[in-house]
Formats: structure tokens, C-alpha cells, sequence
């Protein structure tokens, strides 16, 4: 028994130590009473040093008018609340503030959060954001010396096939012209003051920075009214199936000469693009409206609360998204999230533009004129030109045995 | 061709519609940002 006793006071012994370092590293921050409550010295170092430091005892030390000194005593004429507690709570936007207009934004008078917000855009925004499409530029540049352009490989018969109609190429022209001017405008506006102003100045930029923002603003809608044609005409068409493994299977037959899986009216390829475009598109016309009607339709709280509850942010390690967002930081998410979903929709297109354009024989045709070249149809979209022409002969056969009204 | 040709005109067509009508409806950024006792381009 004695001995059991002694092994269990070294066991203590030695743990002690170490309970003791523990306890030393977790309330430091906590101690503040040589400066009465206010931050310290390591508070202020530590927010240099670009560490978190809970601000919790200062935007909670916002006073308290509850317990006021009596009207009659000492300072009781301030309320309850000192100057330094009022500009604490002004800091922290918990003061009540009352304004003639401007909603509920306008109540807010200091976000921190702006310079966060400023500090991404201005920097891992659009350095990503450049590497991207400058990337994917390379890439294409690099599949165009490889692999050449893709030609017909049978021979040409000189009929054609109707590809798209008139109404399918107008929901993509309206769709692929709005894109284009609102990415073009887009990374105007983005970019203005890092590569453009160093290249015509301030006073040449402004008209440019003014218009761009019009036409970013108006075209968003023709954008949107193509998004949601193409999507009506195209979505039956774009359920993916069995027959795009084979396609996946072969790398879309894109590597090599001669290799050309089936395919109906679309391929998996472009059923990608087809979901990207309508997945990312209906995305950044959501941060858009939002971007569009300042403060009128925050969405980032709501969004934020239906991940955390999903446990995505904590699964990938971002924690516990905030949902108590000042209108402000609605809108600086706004932001970012658009222009995040704006590069991948542009990085998407200029491979999109690539193989409908130069890196393939006929393929423009389909947007064109609607009318491809036959051979051209059996090779990239053998099982839909079959599809096609069953149903013609299927409508031309009744028309034969049919008698004529007399 | 006349169906791209025809999409643009209706981008241009749309843009200046959206334009006009929202300024109009009030939602320009002046008198979104105002109220009656501001004074603006006086």
C-alpha cells in the first residue's frame, strides 16, 4: 500500500510540470490588470505580429447605463457610459445610432473589416486571378503546338445538318456578348489601377473606369435572360449518361488523330461547360443582384449559417463561418465571391472559345450559320446526327403514303 | 451570322433599357444613397 502511495506522489510529481505550463500558456492574454482592463503591451504586439487577439474585452466594455451614478453624484451626468466606452462601441458598431437616411448601413460608422476586404482584392484576388487566366492562355497555346488543329478526319461531303437553330444561337450569342463585355469590363474595373493607369494615366482612365461600370451594371440582365434561355433549351440535352464514359474514357478523343467517341447533341465536354456556365452563371448573377442593389439583398449570412450547419467550412478547416455580418462586409463578400466565380467562368470560356473557334475544324459553323458540315456532325456528334435522321425519315415516310386533299 | 448580329442588338437594346428603366424607377445610385434632406447637384 505504501508503495502504491509513493508511485502515485512521483506520478503527480512529475505531471504537476507540466500542469503548470499548461495553465501559463492559456490565461496570458487574459491578465490585464496592470493596465485596469485596458490592452497591454502584448495585445498590441501580438496585433502587429498579425496574430488573433480576442477584442471581446474591448467591444464588450461599452459601459453600462443600467448602473449610471445617480444624476445628483459625480459624473453621474454621463450615463453610465464614458467617451472611451462610446467610441469602444462606435468601434465595434454596437452603439445605437440613429440616422435621416441610408438604411441600415448608414448606422454603421467604423468596419474593419474594409481593409481585409481591400487587402485580398488588391492582392491574393488578383494574382491568382492573373496566374489563372494567364495559365490557362499557356495551357491552350501549348495544346494548339501539340496537338494542332483538330481537323475533320473523314472526307468532307458537302452536305450539311442543321445544327442550331436560329432561337439556340441566339440564346448563345446573347449569353457568349454579354459574357465577353462584362469579363472585359469586369477586368477593367479590377485591374484599372495597376495596368492601365500606369499605362494612360488617371485622367484617360476615369472616362474608361465610368463606361466600363455602365456596361458591367446594364448587360448583367441580357446576360442573365441568355442564361436562362439556354438553360430551357438545352438542359434535356445536357443530363449526363451512360454513353459520356465512353467519351471520358478516350479523353473526349481531343489527344489523338482518328479517336472520336459517341455523342449525342452534346458531348461530355461540353456538358461541362453547360453546367459550369449554368452552376457558376446563376452564382454570379446572385452576388450580382446583390452587388447591384446595395444592402438590398444580403446574402452571405444566410449562406454562411447553411455551411456551418452542413460542416463543410469546419471539415476543410475554415471553422466556423461568422453569420453576424455588418451590411458592409455583405457586400465585401459580394464582391470577392463574384469576382472568384468571374475567373473560373473566364478561364472555362477561353478554353470554351478555343476549341469551338481555332482548335477545331467546323466547329464554329454550329454557332455560325447553325449548318455543319456532315461529316463534321458524324464525327463529334455521330449518335445525335443518327437521332436526326431518323426522325426526318420518320416525318418524311407518312408524307409519301399520304393522299393528297383533293 | 444574322442570329449573333441580331443577340448583339438586343445586348445593346436590353443595356440602354435596363438603364433608363431603373433610373426612372429611382434606383439610381443618387437617389438610393439620399433623402429629402439632401441636396445634391444644387
Amino acid at each position: 500500500m505504501k508503495r502504491f502511495a509513493l508511485a502515485v506522489v512521483v506520478l503527480l510529481a512529475f505531471l504537476t510540470p507540466g500542469l503548470a505550463q499548461d495553465q501559463t500558456q492559456e490565461p496570458q492574454q487574459a491578465d490585464r490588470s496592470a493596465t485596469g482592463g485596458a490592452q497591454t503591451l502584448e495585445d498590441i504586439m501580438k496585433r502587429q505580429r498579425g496574430e488573433k487577439v480576442d477584442n471581446d474585452f474591448r467591444s464588450n466594455a461599452t459601459g453600462d447605463p443600467d448602473s449610471a451614478a445617480g444624476i445628483s453624484s459625480q459624473l453621474g451626468t454621463l450615463g453610465g457610459v464614458s467617451d472611451p466606452e462610446l467610441w469602444r462601441a462606435l468601434r465595434f458598431g454596437s452603439a445605437d445610432i440613429k440616422v435621416s437616411s441610408g438604411g441600415k448601413e448608414a448606422t454603421v460608422l467604423m468596419q474593419d473589416g474594409g481593409m481585409r476586404w481591400l487587402e485580398i482584392r488588391n492582392g491574393p484576388l488578383k494574382i491568382y486571378g492573373a496566374y489563372l487566366l494567364a495559365g490557362t492562355l499557356a495551357f491552350l497555346v501549348l495544346f494548339y503546338l501539340l496537338r494542332g488543329k483538330i481537323r475533320i478526319d473523314g472526307d468532307k461531303t458537302g452536305r450539311t445538318i442543321t445544327r442550331f437553330k436560329a432561337v439556340e444561337r441566339f440564346g448563345h450569342w446573347l449569353l457568349a456578348g454579354s459574357f465577353i463585355l462584362l469579363a472585359v469590363t469586369g477586368l477593367i474595373v479590377l485591374f484599372g489601377r495597376i495596368a492601365i493607369i500606369p499605362l494612360i494615366g488617371k485622367d484617360a482612365y476615369a472616362p474608361v473606369a465610368l463606361a466600363s461600370k455602365w456596361v458591367h451594371n446594364n448587360v448583367s440582365w441580357a446576360f442573365m435572360l441568355g442564361l436562362v434561355m439556354v438553360f430551357v433549351m438545352w438542359v434535356v440535352h445536357n443530363i449526363p449518361n451512360k454513353t459520356d464514359l465512353k467519351w471520358i474514357a478516350v479523353g473526349g478523343g481531343l489527344l489523338k488523330k482518328g479517336v472520336h467517341p459517341p455523342a449525342k447533341k452534346f458531348n461530355f465536354g461540353q456538358k461541362m461547360i453547360f453546367w459550369g456556365v449554368i452552376v457558376l452563371g446563376a452564382s454570379i448573377s446572385a452576388s450580382g443582384i446583390s452587388l447591384l442593389f446595395p444592402f438590398e439583398f444580403p446574402m452571405f449570412a444566410a449562406t454562411f449559417e447553411a455551411l456551418n450547419n452542413l460542416g463543410l467550412p469546419q471539415l476543410v478547416g475554415l471553422g466556423t463561418l461568422p453569420t453576424e455580418l455588418a451590411p458592409h462586409e455583405e457586400m465585401q463578400y459580394a464582391q470577392l465571391w463574384h469576382t472568384i466565380i468571374a475567373f473560373v467562368m473566364i478561364a472555362m470560356i477561353l478554353a470554351h472559345i478555343y476549341i469551338g473557334s481555332v482548335g477545331m475544324e467546323g466547329a464554329y459553323d454550329a454557332m455560325g450559320s447553325g449548318e455543319v458540315e456532315l461529316q463534321w456532325a458524324r464525327e463529334h456528334h455521330g449518335l445525335w446526327v443518327k437521332e436526326v435522321e431518323q426522325a426526318e425519315q420518320k416525318t418524311q415516310a407518312p408524307d409519301k403514303s399520304a393522299v393528297p386533299a383533293e | 451570322m444574322r442570329a449573333m448580329l441580331a443577340a448583339f442588338a438586343a445586348i445593346v437594346v436590353i443595356s440602354i433599357g435596363a438603364s433608363e428603366f431603373l433610373d426612372r424607377a429611382g434606383f439610381s445610385s443618387a437617389e438610393q444613397a439620399s433623402s429629402s434632406s439632401v441636396r445634391l447637384g444644387e
